[in-house]
């Protein structure tokens, strides 16, 4: 096989990782609020945004930067849910996707306000390791694993603990969990900060190879959301292999034409999926 | 134990209960019948908050339990089996078991109450694994009861736990209340399968319109000529 088609399959498997956290916040909160949050990207910027400034204007350490950056969209989370979808959540489901739409375009416009519309880099150089002449980005490495890593106790919190499994039971049958003792609008907390999280965690990873600008988050977005509908709205696991299916279409497209063009592969992919199997490449 | 005063609810403009009263003691089983549409199922979900009570009292030894939400209404001490049995399908039937055992009070007890409610039902340990929605209408009525009683309720509702089953299976429900008695605990069940649940009960109120139009114990009500006539077809 040529290396350099097995270079793009790695780096494809790379990127999958990143994206694959995203589209599991994303179903998560869909799956258990029911509610498509169209800002999910943009809080995502936020994100980077705070890693940027904590770390080059105020000094704090790379690491640290970082685990404040997840905590604090993890607040963002919190407080998208009480001012946004809260209100809405009876709501037809067309207003919500207006609010959280809305929200979409308030953050952009924000972040230009605040920030500009400068492309800001956090400046750390990191190595691109070169493996039995393959080159391998190891921010893309560090990114897959932490993206992995971050998969896979999201597994774990959902299979083995009492708020996971409630979390799992009001994506079943939101109606009766009342009567097993649980507060909806307690695990709807929950379930916004650990998606706020996430994006958070994406937003360390992606700073480490992307500039930030205020509108980074249009760039994957509309990935992210392809990729939670091929791979089954709400359904994590689905979301999870997509994720790896479209990142080897961009790569593997990037290997044959270019990156630009690679992008028409996948949507191409997804329109023609869409019309094979509306309801998701897992659908029963 | 749990007693009802004049108990009203309804959806929207629509009411389906018109003042409701109604006496359950401690150890005792009672139930409610009555046809379709009586307002049964709405006397359950107010009984466990999942509706709002709109006018009346409701007490639970002595404390007022009226317009609790449902979630904190488990941490009183009413555990309720949903008409239709309600399991979470893609959930294994251990995980059912530990959702039933979610407020902190029954998770602090958790292994013992396991190992009870195995004990009583010795088939679901067997199926601790499987995924409750793969199972049997009877088996998933007896996983129901089961995530009823991890709670270590006080009263015991039971919505219909006859609904959609098998004749056969239908008589192992009522199997499964009686064993629950045994244990000594405080039943209000509601059915339409008028004949068995009388066997099962100790006293019933007859529910029609919204209203209790007849109470007694079980005995009387299997003798009562408008029962006999009405709801067991004799």
């Amino acid at each position: 096989m040529d290396i350099y088609f097995l270079e793009a399959m790695i780096n494809g498997v790379l990127l999958g990782g990143v994206l694959a956290l995203l589209a599991l916040g994303l179903n998560l909160i869909f799956g258990v609020i029911d509610v498509v949050w169209i800002c999910y990207a943009d809080i995502v910027m936020c994100g980077m945004y705070a890693v940027y400034f904590l770390y080059t204007q105020y000094g704090v350490p790379l690491p640290l930067a970082c685990v404040i950056a997840i905590v604090g969209v993890a607040g963002l989370g919190v407080l998208v849910h009480l001012l946004i979808i809260a209100p809405v959540l009876d709501s037809p489901p067309l207003n919500q996707l207006l609010a959280t739409g809305g929200l979409l375009f308030f953050l952009q416009s924000f972040a230009t306000l605040l920030f500009g519309t400068d492309f800001r880099n956090i400046g750390v150089r990191l190595p691109v390791l070169e493996i039995a002449t393959m080159y391998v980005s190891f921010a893309r490495l560090i990114a897959f694993g932490v993206g992995l890593v971050g998969a896979i106790a999201l597994y774990f919190f959902l299979k083995r603990t009492y708020v996971g499994i409630a979390i799992r039971a009001i994506a079943q049958d939101r109606e009766i969990v009342g009567l097993m003792g649980i507060d909806q609008r307690r695990v709807y907390l929950v379930v916004s900060a650990i998606g706020g999280a996430l994006a958070g965690l994406a937003a360390c990873l992606l700073a480490l190879q992307y500039d930030v600008h205020p509108f980074i988050g249009n760039t994957f977005g509309p990935v992210i959301f392809m990729i939670c509908v091929l791979g089954g709205l709400g359904n994590m696991i689905g979301g999870f292999i997509a994720s790896f299916v479209i990142s080897q279409i961009i790569t593997i497209g990037g290997y044959y034409a270019s990156t630009e063009v690679s992008y028409v592969f996948a949507f191409t992919f997804f329109i023609v999926l869409m019309l094979i199997r509306p309801r998701g490449l897992f659908a029963p | 134990m749990l007693s009802l005063a004049s108990v009203s609810a309804g959806y929207g403009s629509f009411q389906a209960l018109f003042g409701v009263s109604l006496d359950v003691s401690h150890g005792e089983a009672v139930g409610v019948i009555g046809p379709n549409g009586a307002g049964k199922t709405t006397l359950m979900r107010v009984i466990s908050g999942i509706i709002p009570m709109r006018e009346g009292a409701m007490r639970l030894e002595e404390r007022s339990i009226g317009g609790l939400p449902a979630h904190l209404m488990v941490e009183q001490g009413i555990a309720h089996v949903p008409e239709n049995r309600r399991l979470f399908p893609r959930l294994s039937v251990e995980e059912n078991l530990r959702i039933g055992a979610f407020i902190p009070a029954a998770r602090a007890r958790f292994h013992e109450q396991l190992d009870w409610v195995y004990n009583l039902f010795p088939r679901l340990k067997d199926r601790r694994r499987q995924l409750a929605g793969t199972m049997s209408g009877g088996e998933q009525q007896m996983c129901a009861i089961a995530r009823a009683l991890m709670s270590k309720p006080k009263v015991l509702l039971m919505d219909e736990p006859s609904a959609g089953l098998a004749p056969l299976v239908v008589s192992q429900v009522f199997d499964l209340v009686s064993k629950i008695r045994a244990e000594g605990l405080t039943v209000l069940i509601v059915e339409q399968n008028v004949q068995q649940v009388l066997d099962v009960v100790d006293r019933a109120y007859l529910l029609e319109v919204g209203a209790i139009k007849l109470s007694g114990t079980a005995a009387e009500l299997k003798g009562n000529s408008f029962i006999r006539e009405s709801y067991m077809g004799l």
